[in-house]
């Protein structure tokens, strides 16, 4: 696949976005200006990590997903659960009651994204030994944290570990075994349920595999509002399920935060929230935080609980896993016979656990060439000089040096700047109007038409 | 382009702002992002040292197409055995320095591992220049 173009699931509604600057304020790569009233998402830059959409006063980012009904298209219908989909509901709710509505609602068999883990975190222990060298190792979890340090830290690509994700090999080993039972790979539909916009840019367009092994995607929220209501409104017995395999406690929580360092070997570190791995990444390309042997790095503050499609409050979310998670260890049900799918397909999945190299993005660079990059960094702090440092948005940039740099490549105009307008009128540089029809052009007309106006 | 920073010693809750910044320049200019790592390491230690020994200094930053100079010059005690400071594990720092985690006697060496060129002037009771060169390809 072409690694110039990315798919990014965050997309801006531009007739309910009301053009404010609370989006591009929050972007950590800066991937968002407002043109013309709208928000308007740099591609290049995007990361996937959905904090846009968090800070959206009016809901005009959204998370597109797969139409639901296309999991009728297959014969065979996999719902692939990460298990925080189970810590959205209330502890009364048993996790069969849950998987008995997913069927209900048409999917075929349930298989839980986790049932990959303790195979990858011994493939983990196998990696960190192979590159003693490359200290710390980050984990490639986190879609979106995969994507930052691509974009923003490009020198780090090297640390990030080459091993698939546990949907990824969960998918691979469902598959294989709907295969072996005689399901031909048409008619085979894996559907992942997703807390997080970044897990659907990395199904669309994955870093380090050809082609996706997931067929679809389904956003949480809005399969957690059919299944609780399925739950709610039924006092039916719940329709027969097919025998299930049950998480270990440990593969339950693998996508909290510290999910992940309890498996991995040597002094290792877990990190959530973007702006705390930014924090840590930039120190660790100064090599100033001493030795790690491994970084479990995560976008959202609590993980995948804090994730942008998840209902639950996050630390109810993860109250509720450790519970179920303890229950499971008190009941007793504790499994360690290996006969579950994972470990049915373990040779094959281990032979196909690597993904291919992770290439750096670059996605802050002013121009390709650095003959070029140098002019326009020359200039873009030749104009920032003349910026009032205010850092106010009103320019459509998210602040005075990210207007200097658009301006600098071409992209924006020092008029823009709402300062240097006032100073031009008053120096009869400009007329009202013309600084008028510039602040329009950036606006909107209608932002102004409803300004100054009694509602 | 040239850039300018100055060096507050002891300022432990600024040590690498200046590194900081010119990193984000350096990924604008979209040079290779080993390259980058090695600057960046090397431009750190040097900013480091002056807030762990120094009482201040000025870093200087010269980026031209075909290469990065940094100069970082403080005025403090100067190191007194340079050829000592120069292996790994020798460090001449206070345990103050060394309870916020620094002072692991990796600093010049570290310099001169990521550089492809550093000189270092230094004169004791007056103060330190470190210059460090490293070639865009």
């Amino acid at each position: 696949m072409s690694y110039n173009s990315f798919h990014h699931a965050l997309k801006i509604l531009e007739d309910v976005c009301i053009g404010c600057t609370h989006c591009i304020k929050v972007c950590p790569t800066e991937a968002l200006r407002v043109k013309q009233g709208v928000a308007v998402l740099s591609e290049d830059r995007c990361v996937d990590c959905g904090e846009c959409m968090r800070s959206c006063p009016v809901n005009a980012i959204i998370v597109e997903q797969d139409d639901f009904s296309r999991i009728f298209d297959f014969k065979y219908r996999v719902a692939i659960v990460p298990s925080v989909f189970i810590g959205q509901f209330p502890r009364n709710i048993p996790t069969r009651e849950i998987y008995s509505a997913l069927h209900e609602l048409g999917f075929t068999h349930v298989f839980e994204a986790e049932h990959g883990t303790r195979l990858l975190s011994q493939e983990i222990e196998k990696y960190q030994a192979e590159h003693p060298r490359i200290k710390p190792l980050i984990s490639s979890f986190c879609p979106a944290v995969v994507r930052l340090v691509q974009v923003k830290f490009p020198s780090l690509v090297e640390n990030i570990i080459l091993l698939k994700a546990p949907i990824d090999i969960a998918a691979l080993a469902y598959r294989k075994r709907l295969n072996d039972e005689g399901a031909p790979d048409p008619e085979i539909g894996l559907f992942y349920i997703t807390p997080c916009a970044a897990k659907i840019a990395a199904v669309k367009s994955p870093v380090g595999e050809r082609i996706s092994l997931i067929n679809g995607v389904i956003n949480m929220n809005f399969l957690f509002n059919k299944v609780y209501g399925l739950i709610k409104k039924s006092d039916k017995v719940s329709c027969p399920l097919p025998e299930k395999e049950q998480l270990r406690d440990k593969e339950m929580l693998w996508s909290l935060t510290h999910g992940e360092t309890g498996f991995a070997g040597g002094r290792s570190l877990a990190i959530d929230g973007i702006e705390n791995v930014i924090e840590f990444l930039e120190k660790l390309e100064n090599n100033s935080l001493g030795i790690f042997d491994f970084l479990e790095l995560r976008a959202c503050d609590q993980s995948c609980a804090g994730g942008i499609l998840t209902v639950s409050n996050r630390f109810l979310t993860t109250e509720r896993l450790i519970n179920r998670a303890q229950k499971f260890l008190d009941d007793g049900r504790i499994n360690n016979t290996r006969n579950g799918t994972v470990d049915r397909y373990e040779d094959s999945l281990r032979e196909n656990i690597r993904i291919d190299e992770v290439r750096a993005r670059s996605g802050m660079k002013l121009d390709e060439k650095i003959s070029n990059a140098l002019k326009k960094m020359q200039k873009s702090h030749e104009i920032f000089n003349q910026l009032p440092g205010v850092d106010c948005g009103v320019c459509g940039a998210p602040n005075c040096m990210a207007l200097a740099e658009d301006i600098a490549q071409g992209n924006a105009k020092i008029t823009d700047c709402i300062f240097i307008t006032s100073t031009d009128i008053a120096q009869n540089k400009l007329s009202v109007r013309e600084a008028m029809e510039i602040r329009e052009n950036i606006w909107g007309k209608e932002k102004f038409r409803n300004t100054g106006t009694e509602k | 382009m040239f850039f300018e920073y100055k060096i507050g010693g002891g300022d432990f809750t600024r040590a690498g702002y200046a590194s900081s910044e010119i990193k984000k320049i350096m990924k604008q200019l979209n040079l290779d992002p080993k390259l980058i790592r090695r600057i960046a390491v090397a431009m750190y230690e040097a900013e480091v040292n002056v807030v762990a020994h120094a009482y201040c200094g000025i870093m200087k930053v010269n980026i031209e197409k075909d290469k990065i100079q940094i100069t970082v010059k403080d005025e403090g005690p100067g190191i007194a055995d340079l050829e000592k400071a120069m292996t790994e594990g020798y460090s001449t720092a206070s345990p103050h320095v060394r309870e916020m985690g620094f002072g692991a006697g990796m600093g010049l060496p570290n310099m001169k591992k990521n550089a492809d060129k550093l000189f270092i002037e230094t004169k004791e009771g007056i103060g330190t220049t470190v210059e460090i060169i490293c070639f865009i390809s």
